[in-house]
């Protein structure tokens, strides 16, 4: 059986945890040395949003098929306030903080799927993968 | 995990030794700056090498880094940046805006040494 990673996300220390874990994943699964580092970069946006925006939450890290290709797919979840325009906060350099407004659309960017839902008052739930191709 | 920092003549080299917290990057900004005033330094070279992701967080903090010591007589050189990571960093939009950066120590050296020769101060 494919193997689940979860990580709790509820400290800056978290964070690093969750790219080396996603690191590590991505290599076992054959990733190449930047794909790898572009995985671990989009986890560590992806978790430090929980954390700034949401208090905390968890990451899943897991491998994925869909019958024809397979790789990596992120899970980040949280119970926090939700975003309320979702395309205004995939726009570069769109905060709502001090930070750079950089973090989802750059994840998309990183990764070859990116989806993101989110209900104000309920949470966010964004969901991305990266395929294998070599 | 705390940033070692040395003393080498008018500038002080920090080298970045594994992953960094949060919480450490910005223990790093406060001892450079307290650092930059005890030793009275001309530059600060920042040694990047070791790090494997550079995300907005930890550029936002060198950016700041930077500005900072500049407001306190320094210049900042940031040194190291890894060709994984330099390629992750301009996928996700990231730039060091006026930052200098050099490609090793060696580099950022001559490069500090440069810039601050003509202000009179001899390195060492
Ligand atoms: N998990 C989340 N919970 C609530 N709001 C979020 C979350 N992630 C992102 N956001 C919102 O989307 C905006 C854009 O996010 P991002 O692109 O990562 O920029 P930044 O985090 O630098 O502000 C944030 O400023 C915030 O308002
Ligand atoms: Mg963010």
């Amino acid at each position: 059986m494919d193997e689940t990673i979860n990580v709790t996300i509820k400290s800056d220390t978290d964070i690093v945890l969750a790219r080396e874990q996603g690191r590590a994943l991505a290599e076992k699964l054959g990733f190449t040395q930047i794909e790898m580092t572009v995985i671990a970069t989009a986890i560590s946006e992806i978790a430090r949003n929980i954390i700034e925006h949401a208090n905390s939450g968890e990451i899943i890290l897991c491998e994925h098929h869909n019958g024809v290709r397979h790789g990596i797919q992120i899970i980040a979840t949280d119970q926090g306030p939700g975003i309320p325009d979702v395309n205004k906060a995939m726009q570069d350099d769109y905060s709502t903080g001090k930070g750079l407004g950089l973090g989802l659309p750059g994840s998309k960017r990183l990764m070859d799927e990116f989806d993101i839902q989110s209900t104000v008052g309920g949470g966010t739930v964004v969901v991305m993968r990266k395929w294998k191709y070599t | 995990m705390r940033v070692p920092i040395h003393k080498q003549g008018s500038y002080l080299i920090a080298s970045i030794q594994a992953a960094l917290t949060d919480a450490d990057l910005l223990q790093l900004q406060d001892d450079l700056s307290s650092k930059v005033g005890h030793y009275r330094s001309r530059g600060a070279i920042v040694d990047v090498t070791a790090l494997d992701v550079m995300d907005s967080f930890a550029v936002r903090t060198l950016r700041s880094i930077a500005h900072m010591l500049r407001l306190r007589g320094a210049e900042t050189v940031i040194v190291g940046i890894q060709p994984e990571v330099a390629f992750a960093m301009v996928q996700l939009g990231l730039t060091l805006e006026d930052v200098a950066t050099a490609l090793d120590l060696e580099e950022g050296l001559a490069y500090l040494y440069e810039l601050t020769k003509k202000s009179g101060h001899k390195n060492g």
